[in-house]
């Protein structure tokens, strides 16, 4: 390997922010041809190096070199030209413009007089999508696209220049299965051609079928390169998190007590017709599909933001009508969203308040907003969900990722909900705090809550579902329990294979 | 590094700019004129800056929760009209009242149509500041209202009085200010006015009734301008179809130089007050160094730009995008 120079190397980076010491001197190299993953904790400070890289931030000190050449980053178009990619783990594509548009969002070509050459721009992009293998067309509105067509939006804006190095981070985050072959595919096409490709997720499953090797990251130090042939995933979750984790799966259920919540025959247009399942107190009921089988908007019903066509909700067996998430709130269901960014959280806001958001009209210290005991409760969940942040005053915008996504879930626990929907709960969350996580949502059903899991990743719904409903086409499919499923009846069932032949 | 320190001096312009402008102006001002700094002159702007603020504090609500109202300048006028009509018909101390109740229904009225029927808050004040002043027109039949017996009443107390030694108006502004502040700052309300402006479908999903918010915010601000229309039809005891007009851009202007962001999401009180006294300062220092009063406007403008191209830099982190 040493034969190769480096496609860029980065060294000794720093990178503050108030009350936050980011990066603490970071090096990295990255070899032409080589996938090479970025590991750490939810806050190690991954995307904050990766955005250093891609000219978004200015370090406060450290060198970036090209090849052999050092160089700053002025911009992200700066960095672009010089043939570093970016791909954001939080989109950043503008809703009311053209696929095409954003794919070239800032280098448009021209004709003459400025003017947008409009043909060739559609050709260029239809070329790029063809390659991505995406059932949308260059004219499609960026807001009219699912989360996950948007990502690979994000991709193909990669695929515009020569790149000498591309950035993934948390690609995969909303895809669904099909998508990331596809996206597995494109990374090894550019690995093909020498481009350094840097990946970050928490996917260890992604991390072992894709890396050359793999950097650790760890409350913004950096802990060593390992090759990935060579290691394990003990090895690895020991370097991020410094201990080892109990990944067994509990096979113990809780008490089931009485039904809390059960549907009958609800139906939504065409979004999803027929749907009836019951969930009891002190059991977890997963929601396994592909992305728009209709379990999202199955849980939004529930929780009063559609009106449903016909079917019955009943609460502790008594029918309700649930006509908005005040009502639903009401009657103890809360709902973690699947889009933290647009539906969870206000970003401007600091952590305290966003936590307490749901319920700050019952936090009451005569006219006045009880702020002690709202700081009581941030303080408990930060603890409990080892929120990363200097303190209740920062604004969630500028936590990580996954230390968003764990203000969303800890605003929702701390409503002590009788039913708890949560829809891609852990999203971007690191393995430590996942296995957290999940173990927090089999205590809850210990304590006699029901709890409805949604989620697109199969571990995670097999791992902590009592029974497990499939879906398919806005259709339950098949409802197993934990002991008849297996990971390929699942399979068939949210592909709608077994449609006919089940119970 | 020396890029670092640009990038840094321009991201505190960005956030502090206009404290910095301001504390430039005053001196610039006290050298050019030694009486801006005086007693009598400090309490002089603020006494007539007081008005505008007062209508500042309520429209702070409205832009906090994402939307515009530019209907206060008329609907002032609307409310001064009323009551000094109604004063000589059945005297100030029902006058008050129903002149806070006639106002406040035009409050709730555009609260209806930008909380519960989501219309466009621009289009809708827009449009309610032609009518409103069409509707003062018709009240007052063109002409302008006078208190007859300007003696024999306690109703010039509210624009002449003082109290304490301080004049009512800076007392009202005062107390009004003191008290939503605590409304916006440490309530369940104010905190709901936040995350309405902040992300509306975020405040949904969390189970708060955003119509209700914005609503409610309407329903403030229409409050605060009873008040001020109180304030200016006491202190001149007389009044013109117009007396409001064009103080929606004022009141707006002093809003955003506080540090609210026309997105929503951002503000306090205090910062308004903040933009009022700047505002009222730079006007004040206009004239006193023997500028028209008409050059006011322009320079009102010229602010108003400059505040919005700041709240814009503060977004962005620096005060020039290099990218379109
Ligand atoms: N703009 C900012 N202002 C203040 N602090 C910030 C800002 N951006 C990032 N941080 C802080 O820097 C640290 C590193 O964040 P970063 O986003 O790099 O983490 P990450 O490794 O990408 O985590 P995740 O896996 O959750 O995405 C975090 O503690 C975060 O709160
Ligand atoms: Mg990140």
């Amino acid at each position: 390997m040493t034969s190769f120079t480096p496609a860029l190397r980065l060294q000794d980076i720093v990178k503050t922010f108030p009350g936050v010491r980011a990066l603490d001197g970071v090096s990295l190299t990255v070899l032409p041809g080589e996938v090479h993953a970025l590991m750490g904790e939810n806050g190690a400070g991954k995307s904050t190096l990766m955005r250093v890289l891609g000219g978004v931030l200015q370090p406060n000190s450290g060198r970036i070199l090209i090849g052999e050449e050092p160089t700053i980053m002025a911009s992200p178009l700066d960095a672009k030209s010089k043939g570093v990619v970016f791909i954001h783990q939080e989109l950043s594509l503008a809703e009311e413009l053209s696929v095409a548009e954003n794919v070239y969002l800032g280098e448009l070509p021209r004709k003459s007089f400025g003017r947008v050459d409009w043909d060739r721009l559609h050709e260029k992009t239809a070329a790029i999508l063809d390659k991505l293998k995406v059932g949308f067309t260059p004219q499609t509105r960026v807001g009219d696209l699912s989360l996950a067509n948007q990502q690979m939006v994000e991709i193909a804006r990669a695929l515009t220049v020569d790149a000498k190095a591309v950035i993934f981070d948390e690609p995969t985050a909303s895809l669904t299965d099909a998508e990331k072959v596809v996206l597995f595919d494109v990374i090894a096409d550019l690995k093909a051609r020498g481009v350094g490709v840097i990946y970050i997720s928490h996917r260890m499953e992604e991390i072992f079928h894709m890396t050359d090797r793999i950097s650790i990251l760890r409350d913004g130090q950096y802990r060593g390169t390992l090759h990935t042939a060579e290691t394990s995933e003990e090895e690895l979750t020991q370097l991020m998190i410094g201990r080892k984790l109990d990944l067994s799966r509990k096979i113990n259920h809780a008490e089931v007590g009485a039904v809390a919540l059960e549907v009958r025959g609800l139906s939504c247009g065409r979004l999803y017709s027929d749907v009836s399942f019951e969930v009891r107190r002190g059991e977890v009921l997963g929601f396994y599909g592909l992305v728009g089988a209709g379990r999202t908007e199955v849980a939004e019903t529930l929780f009063g933001l559609r009106d449903p066509d016909a079917g019955q909700i009943l609460l502790d067996g008594e029918e309700v009508r649930i006509g908005s998430p005040v009502e639903a709130i009401a009657r103890g269901i809360s709902l973690v969203p699947e889009d933290r960014k647009g539906q969870g959280l206000v970003l401007g806001m600091n952590c305290r308040d966003n936590m307490t958001l749901p319920q700050v009209d019952d936090l009451k210290a005569g006219p006045f907003v009880a702020e002690g005991a709202e700081i009581a409760i941030f303080d408990q969940y930060r603890d409990k969900l080892d929120i990363r942040t200097p303190g209740w005053r920062q604004k969630v915008g500028n936590l990580s990722g996954g230390n968003q996504q764990k203000i969303v879930i800890a605003k929702w626990l701390s409503m002590h909900p009788n039913v708890l929907i949560v829809d891609e709960p852990t999203r971007g969350i690191d393995v430590g705090s996942k296995s957290e996580i999940h173990n927090l949502i089999r205590d809850l059903a210990a304590n006699g809550f029901a709890v409805i899991v949604i989620s697109s990743e199969m571990p995670e719904v097999l791992h902590v579902s009592d029974r497990i409903v499939a879906m398919h086409h806005g259709k339950v499919i098949r409802t197993f329990t934990s002991e008849e499923v297996t990971e390929e009846s699942l399979v068939q069932a949210i592909s709608g294979i077994v449609a006919e032949t089940a119970a | 590094m020396a890029e670092m320190t640009k990038r840094d001096v321009g991201q505190f312009l960005a956030r502090q700019g206009i404290l910095v402008a301001f504390v430039i102006f005053i001196i610039g001002f006290t050298l050019a004129n030694q009486r801006f700094l005086a007693v009598d002159n400090v309490l002089g702007v603020i006494r007539s800056s007081a008005i505008l603020g007062v209508m500042a504090l309520g429209v702070t609500f409205v832009v906090i929760s994402g939307n515009l109202d530019l209907s206060v300048g008329s609907m002032m006028s609307f409310s001064t009209i009323v009551v000094l009509d109604l004063h000589d018909k059945i005297g100030p101390s029902l006058a008050i009242p129903a002149m806070f109740a006639m106002t406040m229904c035009l409050g709730a009225l555009i609260g209806f149509l930008v909380g519960y029927l989501k219309l466009n808050s621009l289009i809708v004040t827009l449009g309610m500041l032609s009518a409103i002043h069409g509707l003062t027109l018709t009240y007052s039949g063109g002409k302008n209202m006078d208190i007859a017996d300007k003696e024999g009443t306690w109703f010039s107390l509210f624009g002449q009085g003082s109290a304490l030694g301080i004049p009512v108006p800076i007392l009202m502004f005062a107390l009004l200010a003191a008290l939503l502040s605590l409304l916006l700052a440490k309530t369940a309300f104010g905190r709901k006015v936040y995350a309405v402006g902040g992300n509306g479908v975020a405040a949904t999903f969390s189970g708060i009734r955003r119509a209700r918010v914005v609503f409610l915010t309407y329903v403030i601000s229409s409050f605060c301008v009873a008040c001020a229309g109180l304030l200016q039809a006491s202190r001149s005891m007389g009044s013109q179809n117009t007396v409001g007009q064009g103080l929606e851009l004022e009141v707006l202007a002093a809003v955003i130089l506080g540090g609210a962001s026309l997105l929503g999401g951002s503000g306090t009180v205090f910062k308004t007050v903040i933009g009022v006294l700047i505002l009222g300062f730079i006007q004040n220092g206009l004239l006193l160094v023997g500028l028209e009063f008409y050059v006011q406007y322009v320079v009102t403008w010229v602010i108003i730009i400059l505040a919005v191209w700041l709240d814009i830099a503060a977004n962005r982190g620096r005060l020039w995008s290099p990218i379109a």
